[in-house]
């Protein structure tokens, strides 16, 4: 045995073998340009027997080959003027060349004679490649019978009795030429098959890559089939294929059955696979355990389905060869054959599948819903999935739809589509959602009935609320926030100008988000509270229809939700949010004018603020939200009114901080005095609040004096001042020009004693409402006048 | 030196020419000293005629006690050296005794000879034929002249040729079937045939095809056999898996091959075998002998 010499032997031999070629090349010239036909014969059969080496490489086994390749084509010209000339007949010739004692030279030159031997026409091509095709047989060693057969394959290539070529002969022929690349093909598959199970066992998986890097050898008699023109739609189906499946199934070679069948799916037209289907079909199942049979039969669909979208007239072929049906068949049978395919596999196929009837059929929603039904089944023995890689298909085949019909309503009614979802990890399951979202977005897709939107829900699910057994720990706190906008822009999306529905679909989105727990609750709640406002102003404005007793859709429904809803989320605790949410309702309420709701609404309101809030600086933006908001309420009785800014004025006092107290208690003003109608104008108490402000000023001033040795800054006076030019101008009458003057005196007094500090803001703050007092004058007409006895200096 | 050659030298020279001799089909055959000489060749029944001439040494006349011509069919074994069997043997008197002065032709004929063997030119047996010339002189060596010439016989087709198909192997190994499609071929025949391989438990290098010349000459214990390997053809490179056929195709033509002899005068028989030998990877080789019956088949005016 030779030692396992490596990649230096191999170099030597390759060397070795290259300087014999080379050498006989030489002498074989010689034989050439003498014309001598002996020693041309003699010294190409001993170029050729280089060829005969068993101790190169496949990949360095070709380099030697195209040498010799090369000169086999200086051979073929000369044999071809040695014929034209008359000096040796062709047919003489060709029983010379075979009296070379060796097989391979002698077939070598056997194929390059046959050639001439066509070319000349004196037998017809089909007898001349019939025997060729047969005598190769005789080499069985694969590697060299692989190159022999590609060779034959080579030269006969241009010569075969197709149809129109000049070859042609009787009808019979293009059966023999077709026979003849099928045979080749078959014997080349064979010998390539056999590489692998000769030599060591350990060099098996080298072999594998060897034989990888000849595969082409084999596969171009494919190509070769199919250029030839006799091999119509017929003969491909009685013929051709069937033989070509017959030998890849026989075969049992996981390689050669993958890339045959790629194979031929790459090389013959569309046309005929779509014509062929079921057969073709046929030989998936049949395949090795270990194909992958998912990336082959995911080319064939695409390339079907690239093939329909390119002719649209095809179609109705589609149709009438059922491929659809065929398809999902042949899928089933491989899933069931092949066992130990991994679930990936199994999902990858009908992402396939799926692209392929989207593309084929997009109006077929039904076959979509068969795919994913097909799939479910696979998927149900499992539990939920782990694998990454068929979680990732999964969310593949569950965006196609929402991808093609870019209508998320389309894939809402397909059954099985919250059934794949199932099997999807929770934090896939979220990236669907998310997906789904941002399709509904990308479309502004409008989802209009409360079914669909439980759908929805349904496929959302992730989102919404916290699925069994999951953790959120890991969860990053910026995506979560993402999440949840996400599902809240989605609840404005959810709309139907049918108010009865809208209603509905309200309660179902509220019976959803309500499931959301104390972290999604503050993000989904806003926006459902807008969306049943925006209902609800809706119902005002076509106040007439509104009346009768059995349209379910009334203002006094949705408050209804809406107070629970807002409960829930007071109760997460959110009470902030809530807060300003009651008071958006009791606004609304008081549009509607429903006095009880809204006056709940602010009881439910302050009740938070009583109970909830307790940080002060909330506790201040929630009192100037309420005073805001009650300024604005007009339905009020005198009694709830009194009630409430009792109420409210009564917390403006209570806040800790003087200054607050004191800005709260100014604000609270405006309560007593609005510009409309019917309002409320107390001038009196006006003027309380007012005065009260200014005692808080006070003592804030001097806590200021006791704490810290000298005072705070004037600027609460000043505002209060500002207040007092805003009632002063709305003509409240107790608010007179000597009131205004003494308190710019007592700012004078405030500012210059001993312990103030002068500050900018607070000195330009001054300066300027002055200014502003001396513009009014100059302004002149009723207000100027009011003014005029004010002095500002 | 050369007086004293000229002085034990033939007084005349002798020439044998053939009547037919420019148009007649010449072959080769190989003379002791391994040169190649063209001769004319003749079949049996042939009538063989021509001229002898004499042609004395300028200024001199040959005296003689007769002068003949022989038709010799000779067979000569290697091991019997110098010892010749006539089988053939047939003589025409060309002149009575007398003398000869100047250059003479003498035509001779011999018709419709039976020469039944061949010519053959084996490892340790010749069969030859020839003419014979022989001034016989008083006082003197007489004066010999041979002249060769080639006997080939045609044989027509043979009414039965039957295929040669038989199953060999060994068991649980080797299996193989082959089958050549005559028993019977002619010098310029294709040998066809296939090998089936039934049954493959060794690793086969390659396979070839051997045609082998058995030649056997005297008999009982002074029997010599000599077998030659003409050919060696090879069929197949690289080992075949069950069920493969792999073809034959021989061309007879390159090889030098004569017909089947058997029994040629009791002396010696030339057979012809094919020889299927398949070598293993250890160089191992297994073989199956068949022997195959070849004859001479009058070639076709056209091809030739």
């Amino acid at each position: 045995m030779l030692p396992d010499g490596g990649a230096d032997d191999e170099e030597r031999w390759l060397a070795e073998g290259i300087a014999g070629v080379q050498q006989n090349a030489f002498y074989m010239h010689r034989a050439l340009d003498s014309n001598n036909l002996k020693d041309a014969l003699k010294y190409s059969a001993q170029m050729l027997s280089e060829l005969r080496t068993s101790r190169l490489s496949p990949h360095k086994y070709y380099d030697l080959y195209m040498r010799a390749f090369d000169e086999m084509r200086k051979l073929e010209m000369f044999f071809r003027e040695e014929t034209r000339r008359g000096s040796c007949s062709v047919v003489d010739l060709y029983e010379l060349v075979q009296h070379a004692g060796n097989v391979l030279p002698r077939l070598y030159l056997l194929c390059t004679v046959g050639s001439v031997y066509i070319k000349s026409k004196e037998a017809p091509a089909k007898d001349v490649l019939k025997d060729l095709v047969e005598m190769c047989r005789g080499i069985q060693h694969p590697l060299r019978g692989l190159f022999l057969r590609s060779y034959l394959s080579q030269i006969s290539r241009d010569k075969l009795p197709d149809i129109g070529s000049e070859y042609e002969g009787d009808a019979d022929s293009i059966n023999v030429a077709v026979e003849f690349v099928l045979q080749n093909f078959i014997e080349m598959n064979k010998l390539w098959v056999r590489m692998q199970h000769q030599g060591p066992v350990r060099e098996k998986e080298k072999r594998g890559k060897e034989r990888n890097e000849l595969r082409d050898l084999v596969g171009k008699n494919l190509h070769v089939l199919s250029q030839i023109e006799g091999v119509d739609l017929d003969m491909y189906k009685e013929t051709v294929l069937p033989r070509i499946l017959e030998q890849v199934v026989n075969c049992k070679d996981e390689l050669a059955q993958f890339y045959l069948m790629d194979c031929i799916i790459q090389v013959f037209p569309d046309e005929y696979h779509l014509q062929t289907l079921e057969t073709l079909l046929s030989a998936f199942p049949q395949l090795q355990p270990n194909v992958d049979i998912k990336t082959v039969l995911s080319q064939l669909m695409d390339r079907l389905s690239s093939y329909a979208a390119a002719s649209p007239e095809v179609l109705p072929e589609f149709l009438q060869v059922e491929a659809f049906a065929k398809f999902s068949n042949a899928i089933g049978k491989v899933i069931e054959a092949q066992v130990d395919m991994p679930v990936v596999g199994a999902v990858t196929l009908y992402v396939s599948l799926l692209t392929f009837t989207l593309r084929v059929h997009p109006d077929r929603l039904d076959y979509v819903d068969q795919v994913l039904g097909a799939c479910v089944k696979k998927l149900s023995g499992n539990a939920k999935l782990e694998d990454s890689r068929a979680t990732k298909q999964i969310v593949a085949l569950l965006s196609a739809p929402l991808e093609k019909y870019s209508n998320i309503v389309t894939a809402l009614e397909l059954s099985n589509y919250p059934r794949v979802m199932d099997y999807l990890d929770n934090s896939t399951t979220k990236v669907m959602a998310l997906v789904i979202i941002q399709s509904i977005m990308k479309n502004t897709t409008c989802i209009s009935t409360s079914d669909k939107i439980e759908a929805l829900f349904d496929l959302i699910k992730g989102l919404i609320k916290d699925m069994d057994g999951a953790q959120n720990d890991e969860l990053d706190d910026e995506d979560f926030k993402e999440e949840q906008n996400s599902v809240a822009r989605l609840i404005h999306m959810l709309h139907n100008d049918d108010h009865e529905e809208m209603l509905k679909i309200l309660c179902t989105v509220q019976k959803h988000i309500l499931q959301g727990g104390p972290k999604r609750l503050p993000f989904t709640v806003p926006s459902l509270v807008f969306s049943a406002l925006k209902l609800v102003r809706r119902l005002q404005g076509q106040d007439g229809d509104v009346i009768g007793e059995e349209v379910p859709a009334t203002p006094k429904k949705i408050f209804q939700i809406l107070h629970q809803t807002i409960e829930a989320l007071s109760c997460v605790p959110s009470p902030e949010l809530a807060l300003r949410l009651y008071l958006q309702c009791a606004e609304a309420a008081n549009d509607c004018d429903l006095e009880p709701v809204a006056y709940e609404f602010f009881t439910q309101a302050f009740i938070l603020y009583e109970e909830e809030i307790a940080d002060s600086k909330a506790q201040i933006t929630a009192i100037h939200l309420i005073i805001g908001t009650l300024q604005r309420m007009n339905i009020f009785g005198v009694e709830n009114r009194d009630t409430l800014t009792h109420k409210t004025t009564g917390y403006s006092a209570k806040l800790l901080k003087k200054p607050d107290q004191c800005r709260a208690v100014y604000a609270c003003s405006h309560l007593f005095w609005t510009d409309d109608q019917d309002g409320i104008m107390d001038g009196e108490r006006v003027l309380l609040c007012l005065k009260r402000a200014l005692r808080i000023a006070n003592a804030a001033q001097q806590m200021a004096n006791v704490t810290r040795g000298s005072s705070g800054s004037v600027a609460l006076f000043i505002e209060i001042l500002n207040k007092y030019l805003y009632f002063f101008e709305k003509g409240i009458p107790e608010i007179t020009n000597t009131v205004i003057q003494d308190l710019i005196e007592l700012i004078r007094t405030e500012k210059q004693s001993e312990n103030t500090v002068a500050d900018p803001s607070t000195e330009a703050f001054f300066a300027s409402t002055l200014r502003y007092i001396e513009f009014q004058k100059q302004k002149g007409g009723s207000i100027g006048e009011k003014y005029e006895q004010i002095k500002t200096t | 030196m050369n007086y004293i050659i000229g002085a034990f030298k033939a007084p005349c020279d002798v020439f044998i020419t053939f009547a037919d001799e420019r148009s007649r089909k010449q072959v080769a055959i190989k003379k002791d000293n391994g040169k190649t000489l063209m001769v004319p060749a003749f079949q049996s029944l042939e009538t063989i005629a021509g001229e002898v001439s004499v042609a004395p040494v300028p200024g001199k006349r040959v005296e003689h006690q007769g002068v003949k011509i022989e038709l010799l069919g000779q067979i000569e074994l290697y091991h019997e050296r110098g010892h010749f069997y006539d089988f053939t043997s047939l003589v025409r008197e060309l002149e009575v005794a007398g003398e000869i002065y100047e250059r003479k032709t003498y035509p001779f004929e011999f018709s419709t000879v039976e020469m039944p063997y061949e010519s053959y030119n084996g490892t340790n047996v010749r069969l030859r034929y020839i003419l014979k010339v022989t001034i016989g002189r008083p006082y003197a060596t007489s004066v010999v002249e041979c002249r060769d010439f080639c006997v080939r016989n045609y044989t027509p087709l043979p009414s039965i040729n039957n295929s040669i198909k038989m199953e060999v192997g060994i068991e649980d190994c080797l299996h193989i079937e082959f089958e050549y499609s005559k028993s019977k071929y002619h010098l310029k025949d294709v040998i066809v045939g296939k090998i089936y391989f039934l049954l493959v438990r060794i690793k086969i290098k390659n396979m070839e095809l051997e045609i082998r010349r058995r030649e056997s000459t005297g008999s009982g214990p002074g029997t010599y056999i000599e077998t030659e390997t003409l050919a060696k053809f090879e069929l197949m490179d690289g080992a075949p898996v069950r069920g493969e056929s792999i073809p034959v195709r021989l061309f007879l033509t390159p090889y030098e091959l004569t017909p089947t002899y058997r029994n040629i005068n009791n002396k010696f028989n030339v057979k012809y075998y094919l020889n299927l030998v398949l070598v293993d990877e250890e160089d191992r080789r297994y073989f199956k002998q068949q022997e195959i019956t070849m004859y001479r088949l009058q070639e076709t005016p056209q091809s030739s």
